[in-house]
């Protein structure tokens, strides 16, 4: 087990150092960037990047100290807001994106599991119609789109919840929708098959043949052993609720990290891009490492060895 | 049973021929002919295939179905609301949007296809060589598969969309960069499930060689997870289209593209909707559309109850 | 003896896209009390739909309890709702399925799967449960069961795994076991090993068992009486030993001459050439007319009558009415008999 975590860690780790490489060259070839040599900054920026980045020296001296500040997670100045560090704008911004993108998952996840265990459970029936066009709508209609129809209708029209900004549960609500309905319909869909799987399993004959209920059939060896593959889905739900984010922070103007990556973007600001790229990186590596240890825990099956692990 | 009705001349013994005693039960359908059989039966993929041939047709006749292009500023006629001069009423700038919507239907499809078929290609190649050389190089193979899809896909796509310079191939490039590995995945797993399967060992040993082992046991078995995986490649694409047109830094300016026309939409939301719904309707039916054939291909490849 | 089970003209089908299948069309069996039945017949059959349908646990739909009655106890288990069955399932009637590799849960410990049923069942606590558990693995010849309970499945080999499903069977002292292909998915080795325990299961809880199975080696190391399924029908039951020397129908025969006898070195096995019937459109007369050697013209029209021949032998078919020609059995499975009897 140990030595297992000690091997996915390193490979994580040399991840990080590709990802970190890689963000450095493309900044270093990007048109304007901070390490191109043909560049036009404030004379206060230039002194300040400089200072941190040492502009003038070799490449080579360039990488390792970006390198260097990287692994003691200083991502430096910003490019375009003068006086703010890219680690100010991550701490900053960061919470709110928290709260979004948790409250999301946890709607993602029980509704998305809740669709598709009834519909499995009236399987070809009204309710399984029913999930399944809601899944594949969700599956098919853009979350931007989705975000635009949402404050349209319930903030606009029906004016029962804010349009944007980010004070109140209540702000939460319609970003949380609209961030959670793609990976909702998936797990929904997900949750659909693998129930209908396990329900034709020997096992719940098994269990019937107990003289069970239907209900702790269901619950006890059904629920139990489909869920299975959606926790297997939360590395990709992680994703797509981050890169989500970018688009719904966005449209409800809401103060979280994924709209400064936008925003950086549209700026070019590219050590803010650079610093939330290696700070997206670390979350989506390190959520992908939980997930398994959360799936050996479940499934008595996943022993956490080297052979299992290699993926 | 009334025995009366049995005479004595009923305990002659008859014969069956051959064909009776081995008579087949229901009727012998061929892999391709089976899983058409039950695509075709699915009416929600039959109507998605007949939505993208409309959208298809749409996206080349729809832009001379109006007098009006989708480049052409009409300030004085900015805003209109849909008319039978303007059937789908004009933007900010007064472009038609009806002639702007079936551009960006050009676009969408375009790209969605070509990243698909890029992808397919790259996919198949590496996936097939990993699967079937095995071992080292597959290790290898993959391992570079696992780096290159460390970062999330959208992350890698706006960091080279930043890069280089803005264009509908740099789109293609940046999409295709790491997206044939999906496909990849899908074609290795299904290679060293085949390699191994007994039908490939047999004819491994009557000294089939390694060509059409590929060409005859591989390749037909391959083609349906394949052909799903496609199918489902091109509602992504043109998501990852439309999303980075939302954020600016897709297709450039003046080309229609429903993320743009989106984008452009939500600013004016509150007072023409109409802006948003166009753009916005269509992407959603065609990803609709291309999801639906996408899952009846899965059913009808793979049926979980065979019907 | 006393008649604990009695199923009486079954009828079950199921509702396909493709038509409905009348998987078992009329059975008729009685269960003595501590007796072993083989059901046996090839796939298709209806012989596990007929195992199934004594729990119900046929998924109603697709499938439907067209005609007859399941007698337990002087009551109609057809008739009771799915809570009062659910009362017979364990406690009456255990169940023991063909694969021990699918038929335990992946994810929940093996004493726990025990333990469930005595909980529901017998109304005893947790830990009293779990030592139940503990003496019901030791019962079924598990060693170090404290240690074993607390595992999961697939840390259980394929033999041990099936020890322990007949240990959820008989966890409540059913009056019936139902063993479904039990030893199918076992190495031949473990298969005597299981047969022996159920026998000797059975001698200590005078269990009756009902043991679905097509191999006829099976039925002659377990089995009392015999019912030979085939098309959807029993076309024949008896003794064990007056099925395997002497079997009246040309279906019983044919599965006699396709088994391997030891005494007989040159002698080929024998396949039965043809396909079973198509359940969807059930023959009008005979199942078997169309593989049979012997069949006549009545055969095609009219379903053979049950004709006493000895002892408790009951055999359907028209070459034992008066009428027919006298045809001899094959004279090998007359002269072979049965090698692997006790």
């Amino acid at each position: 087990m140990l030595r297992y975590l000690l091997k996915r860690i390193g490979y994580i780790l040399l991840s990080l150092y590709f990802i970190v490489t890689i963000t450095f060259i493309l900044m270093k070839v990007a048109p304007g960037g901070p390490f191109a040599s043909e560049r036009r900054l404030p004379p206060k920026l230039e002194e300040q990047m400089n200072a941190a980045y040492g502009l003038n020296d070799p490449i080579h001296v360039q990488y390792f100290d970006y390198l260097l500040r990287v692994v003691k997670w200083d991502f430096g100045p910003s490019f375009k807001y003068v006086g703010q560090s890219v680690n100010d704008i991550i701490n900053r911004s960061f919470p709110y994106s928290a709260i979004l993108g948790l409250e999301s998952i946890l709607l993602a996840l029980s509704v998305g599991i809740f669709l598709g265990v009834v519909a499995a459970l009236y399987h070809n029936r009204f309710p399984d119609y029913t999930a399944m066009v809601i899944a594949v709508l969700g599956i098919s209609v853009p979350s931007f789109v989705l975000a635009a129809v949402l404050q349209y209708v319930f903030a606009f029209k029906l004016q029962l919840l804010p349009i944007a900004k980010f004070d109140s549960f209540a702000h939460s609500i319609l970003p949380a929708v609209a961030l959670a309905a793609t990976p909702l319909a998936f797990i929904a869909r997900l949750m659909r098959s693998s129930m209908l799987e396990v329900l034709n399993s020997d096992y719940i004959k098994t269990a019937k043949a107990k003289g069970l209920s239907q209900r702790v059939t269901i619950y006890r060896h059904g629920i139990r052993n489909a869920i299975l593959p959606v926790i297997s889905y939360m590395g990709p739900l992680v994703v797509a609720i981050l890169t989500g984010s970018f688009i719904i922070e966005t449209i409800f103007a809401i103060p979280g990290i994924g709209r400064e990556f936008v925003t950086s973007v549209t700026n070019r600001d590219y050590t803010v891009i650079m610093g939330t790229t290696v700070f997206y990186s670390v979350l989506f590596l390190f959520s992908i490492l939980i997930v398994d240890i959360i799936y050996s825990l479940v499934d008595p099956r996943i022993k956490l060895t080297e052979k299992e692990g290699d993926r | 049973m009334s025995q009366q009705t049995i005479k004595e001349s009923d305990f002659t013994p008859i014969q069956y021929t051959e064909a009776e005693t081995e008579k087949i039960v229901g009727e012998s359908t061929s892999y391709w002919k089976d899983a058409w059989r039950r695509f075709k039966k699915n009416k929600l993929a039959i109507g998605g295939v007949i939505i993208i041939i409309l959208l298809a047709v749409m996206s080349l006749a729809g832009p001379y179905m109006t007098e009006y292009n989708y480049y052409e500023n009409d300030l004085i006629n900015a805003n209109q609301s849909p008319s039978a001069e303007h059937w789908f009423g004009t933007d900010n700038l007064g472009r038609d949007m009806f002639a702007r919507t079936w551009e960006g239907a050009k676009i969408s499809l375009f790209i969605g296809l070509t990243a698909a078929i890029i992808d397919l290609i790259i996919g198949v190649i590496w996936g097939s060589v990993s699967g079937y050389i095995g071992g080292r190089v597959d290790e290898i193979m993959m391992r570079i598969a696992d780096i290159l899809s460390a970062l999330p896909y959208l992350l890698v796509v706006i960091l080279l969309m930043v890069v280089m310079p803005q264009g509908l191939w740099t789109l293609i490039l940046a999409m295709t960069i790491t997206g044939w590995i999906n496909m990849a995945r899908i074609v290795r797993g299904e290679v060293m499930r085949l390699k191994n399967e007994e039908y490939v060992l047999a004819a491994k040993s009557l000294g089939a060689s390694t060509t059409r082992i590929i060409a005859r046991h591989l390749v037909p078995n391959m083609l349906g997870p394949i052909l799903v995986t496609l199918t489902l490649t091109v509602p992504s694409a043109i998501f990852t289209e439309a999303f980075l047109s939302f954020l600016g830094l897709g297709v450039p300016a003046p080309l229609a593209s429903w993320g743009t026309m989106t984008s452009d939409g939500l600013a004016s939301l509150r007072y023409y909707p109409y802006q948003l719904f166009f753009p916005a309707f269509f992407i959603s039916l065609t990803m609709l559309a291309f999801n639906v054939v996408g899952d009846g291909l899965r059913d009808a490849f793979d049926p979980k109850d065979k019907r | 003896m006393k008649k604990v089970l009695e199923v009486k003209d079954l009828s079950v089908s199921f509702h396909t896209y493709g038509g409905e299948v009348q998987a078992v069309r009329g059975v008729s069996f009685d269960l003595y009390e501590g007796e072993t039945l083989a059901i046996v017949g090839e796939s298709g059959s209806g012989k596990s739909v007929t195992a199934q349908s004594i729990m119900q646990l046929i998924a109603q739909p697709p499938g439907e309890y067209k005609s007859g009655s399941i007698i337990l106890d002087g009551e109609d288990l057809l008739k009771k709702t799915e809570a009062e069955m659910q009362h017979i399932r364990g406690q009456e009637i255990g169940m023991v399925f063909q694969d021990p590799m699918t038929s335990l849960n992946p994810t929940m410990t093996i004493g726990k799967q025990i333990a469930e049923g005595l909980i529901k069942h017998q109304k005893l606590s947790r830990q009293e449960a779990y030592e139940r558990a503990i003496e019901l693995l030791h019962l079924v010849g598990i060693p170090n069961p404290e240690k074993r309970i607390k595992q999961y499945p697939h840390e259980f080999s394929g033999g041990m795994r099936q020890r322990a499903m007949i240990a959820i069977a008989l966890s409540c002292n059913p009056k019936i076991l139902i063993a479904d292909e039990p030893t199918t998915a076992l190495d031949v080795t473990i298969q005597a090993q299981i047969l022996d325990l159920l026998k000797r299961l059975q001698k200590e809880m005078n269990t009756a068992i009902i043991i679905i199975t097509h191999d006829l080696g099976v039925v002659a190391n377990i089995a009392d009486r015999v019912a030979v399924m085939y098309g959807g029908k029993v076309v024949e039951t008896g003794e064990v030993d007056d099925i395997f020397y002497h079997p009246k129908h040309p279906y019983t025969w044919g599965l006699l001459a396709s088994m391997p006898k030891l005494n007989e070195i040159k002698e080929e096995l024998q396949s039965i050439p043809g396909t079973p019937p198509d359940l969807k459109a059930p023959p009008k007369g005979c199942p078997f007319v169309t593989r049979c050697p012997y069949a006549m013209k009545v055969c095609d029209e009219h379903m053979p009558p049950y004709t006493n021949v000895r002892n408790k032998q009951q055999t359907a078919c028209w070459l034992l009415d008066e009428r027919a020609p006298k045809v001899e059995p094959p004279a090998h499975i007359m002269a072979g008999g049965l090698t692997n009897d006790e």
